[in-house]
């Protein structure tokens, strides 16, 4: 099956959600708006002919002054039986930052989802368990984004832990064997 | 007065399987609430590897990036290399020639039987098998002693590159390597005389860990996992990439979905890579090792670039810069690497840096199933869940 | 009683002395003490990343670590060398203190591969730039990842640290 089928599915179904449609080297993104992501995926999954059942990957995108919404959630969705990929974006905007989540369509969606919101800020509504993965429960900021630095001395920034951890070690030196 | 019995209260005890323990493979943190011998719940805590793999990425060149990929699924590194290199080829609408096809897919089943055997010593000193460790660990340096003789490096590689691959094989390794592909099915034997009807692994692994076929589907699963429970997709038969189209293998496939299951898959999938090695050196072809047709994306041959003046400007800018003139565009690429199923999205902007490097690892999926397998099982067997997803937490947390 | 007190010992090496009659010898309380230490080192197991594998690799069939009395401890509590091998997370900063602050005197500690020394390529936010912010390491061991050649002298250069301390089982260090 062609991913341009499966696009035109989605377009007559639900026309006034997808914004543009792109294509590289054979595969196609179809841009969406947010609102209804959860319906269309859950559409995506349950129909008998498409039944795009593996959710390979979703991860976030922030264009940084290169756009407007700045950020986007991507869906990587596969179909076994078919064998095709389609990609999914939904733009979010900087100062509404939130989106369904998808875990009750896809269980695999949980810690993606969270990933997502460790790095780059983006609230996902309806998720049983929205809390930090990869860094520390009280890290302050959003990595990921393109306006957070890179190197490892983050000033002001630091943190708290690893400044505790740093004055304890300073505080021991004293009991150690010189 | 109250009784004695309304006296005693029990409450669920929460232990921490730290980040320091030695059976869980790397810094993986389980918060575990037991009930006398009964988990009931399971909450996994990764990210003590994060190193901002995907940030880095950002800032470097399409080809200075290749090297942080060795760190990710660092058992079996030639692998994620050889899944890096074949997305920024498809980005760029490029090929690698045909002998460096057949090299990489050599290498790729290299680094699957080292990860495997790996998998395999640390699954079963966890459950309690030593010896299968110690003889594992014997093999497998074997495959890093051939690893040094192809690429100089034993454990993080960093073989093909972008429109091929580094340097051509010499006669003499791919005469070692035939000398491996005879001996290595005896000690494949060897590893399953000791534990395959072993009554304390069976009961160990029977049963432990179930995953239906519909449930795999759901949560993402990929890989061993996932065959494990009879779901036939295989990345190699899929969406044949480097030369899989051209030799000749079989997909083992499971039927319970328990541990036991995955063992055996993961086993009979070492017989299937050394079928596919001694495939690929009897049907290597001849040719160059680096793709000769697209000069603005990959490097020029060492001998041109001390005697042509255009070779060493390409070389200079590429290092430097990086592919100036690649498209702008995106693209999701994904290989058949040991652990499951290893995605990598680039969004490239028309620099020579990508815009958006995106890791799909299969470790984290499989690290966010956990507390489906332990809640209800004993603490027993939380080890041999452990063991049996086969994360590396490099790859998990990148 | 004729010979003189010279000739009943028999020197083997600095310091050390043998009287074959009474099967003793007799060495200072610092060479004997150092002998102890450097013969059986106890390390944490401690492996965060790629380096962690090679030290693997080092304590399994191939290159074996028992032949130097070295023995892999679950527990800090019975360990006396902690090795850091692999990269330091921000994150898994105060786990590795708390490990470091487990263990009793005397303890070395040593950090294996770039990462554990100085960050390697990972100058990140997430990253730590070498355990030596926040602890006091004994031997550096370079290299991504360093072979198991260079991890034993790594260790025998801890060895030899450890040979020439004078005093450490005192109160008087």
């Amino acid at each position: 099956m062609n991913p341009k089928d499966a696009v035109e599915k989605i377009r007559e179904r639900f026309p006034e959600e997808i914004r543009e449609i792109k294509e590289h080297n054979g595969q196609i993104s179809v841009i969406i708006r947010r609102d209804r992501v959860s319906d269309i995926l859950k559409y995506l999954h349950s129909d008998p002919f498409l039944k795009f059942d593996l959710l390979k990957d979703l991860c976030g995108v922030d264009y940084y002054k290169k756009k407007d919404p700045r950020f986007e959630v991507v869906y990587h969705i596969y179909s076994l039986q078919n064998r095709c990929l389609l990609r999914l974006r939904a733009e979010v905007p900087e100062d509404d930052c939130w989106i369904q989540s998808v875990s009750d369509v896809y269980a695999g969606a949980n810690w993606p989802e969270r990933e997502c919101y460790d790095l780059f800020g983006i609230v996902f509504k309806g998720h049983p368990d929205l809390r930090r993965v990869l860094l520390p429960d009280d890290w302050e900021g959003y990595p990921l984004r393109k306006d957070y630095p890179l190197q490892s001395d983050l000033g002001e920034r630091e943190w708290q832990g690893y400044l505790d951890v740093i004055e304890l070690a300073k505080k021991n030196m004293e009991f150690e064997t010189k | 007065m109250p009784t004695q019995k309304e006296k005693l209260r029990k409450k669920e005890l929460t232990i921490n399987m730290g980040p320091q323990h030695p059976a869980t493979h790397g810094v993986l943190r389980l918060e575990l609430d037991i009930d006398g011998e009964t988990v009931v719940k399971c909450t996994p805590h990764v990210g003590y590897l994060h190193r901002g793999t995907e940030k880095l990425g950002e800032n470097r060149t399409y080809l200075s990036a290749l090297p942080l990929t060795d760190r990710l699924d660092y058992i079996s590194s030639m692998a994620n290399n050889v899944g890096y290199c074949l997305a920024v080829e498809r980005l760029f609408g490029i090929a690698a020639p045909e002998r460096a096809k057949f090299i990489r897919t050599l290498a790729s089943e290299m680094s699957r039987i080292s990860s495997h055997l790996l998998w395999l010593g640390t699954h079963a000193l966890d459950i309690g098998a030593m010896t299968v460790f110690l003889y594992a660990f014997k093999e497998r340096e074997w495959i890093l002693d051939l690893f040094e003789m192809l690429t100089g490096a034993r454990l993080t590689v960093t073989y093909p590159r972008i429109g091929g691959v580094r340097n051509d094989v010499s006669e003499e390794f791919l005469s070692s390597l035939y000398k491996f592909t005879e001996e290595f099915p005896k000690n494949i034997l060897e590893y399953e005389t000791l534990i395959d009807q072993n009554r304390i692994w069976l009961q160990r692994t029977k049963n432990i860990g179930i995953i239906t076929a519909d449930e795999a589907i759901n949560w993402g699963l990929t890989g061993p996992m996932l065959r494990g429970s009879g779901v036939d997709y295989d990345l190699r038969k899929y969406c044949p990439y480097d030369a899989y189209d051209q030799v000749e293998f079989d997909v083992p496939l499971g039927k319970n979905g328990d541990t036991y299951d995955r063992y055996r898959c993961r086993m009979e999938e070492m017989r299937q890579s050394i079928r596919i090695i001694r495939q690929c050196i009897e049907k290597l072809p001849q040719g160059p090792v680096m793709s000769p047709d697209a000069p603005k994306l990959t490097l020029p041959a060492k001998e041109r670039i001390l005697k042509d003046m255009e070779a060493m400007i390409q070389h200079f800018v590429l290092i430097s810069k990086g592919p100036i003139s690649a498209p702008i565009g995106e693209f999701y690429s994904a290989i058949e690497a040991s652990k499951g199923e290893l995605g990598f999205y680039f969004i490239s902007d028309g620099t020579g840096k990508p815009y958006r490097m995106r890791l799909r690892s299969p470790s984290f999926i499989h690290a966010s199933i956990l507390p489906k397998l332990c809640e209800g099982s004993l603490v027993a067997d939380v080890i041999a869940n452990i063991g049996t997803i086969d994360i590396v937490l490099g790859e998990c947390d990148r | 009683m004729d010979q003189k007190p010279d000739e009943c010992v028999i020197k083997i090496d600095e310091g050390i002395k043998l009287i074959p009659g009474a099967n003793a010898v007799v060495a200072s309380i610092d060479k004997l003490v150092n002998w102890g230490r450097t013969s059986s080192m106890w390390p944490a197991v401690f492996g965060t990343a790629c380096c962690a594998i090679e030290m693997m690799t080092t304590g399994a069939s191939h290159y074996d670590l028992d032949r130097f009395g070295i023995i892999f401890r679950a527990s800090p509590r019975q360990a006396d060398v902690m090795i850091i091998s692999g990269t330091v997370t921000k994150k898994m900063a105060p786990v590795m203190r708390r490990v470091y602050d487990q263990m009793a005197e005397p303890r070395y500690v040593i950090a294996m591969g770039s990462c554990a020394c100085t960050g390697n390529v990972y100058n990140t936010y997430s990253t730590a730039q070498g355990c030596d912010n926040f602890l006091p390491v004994d031997v550096y061991i370079p290299g991504c990842p360093p072979r198991p050649e260079a991890f034993i002298e790594g260790l025998m250069k801890l060895q030899e640290k450890i040979r020439n301390e004078h005093l450490r089982w005192s109160r008087w260090r």
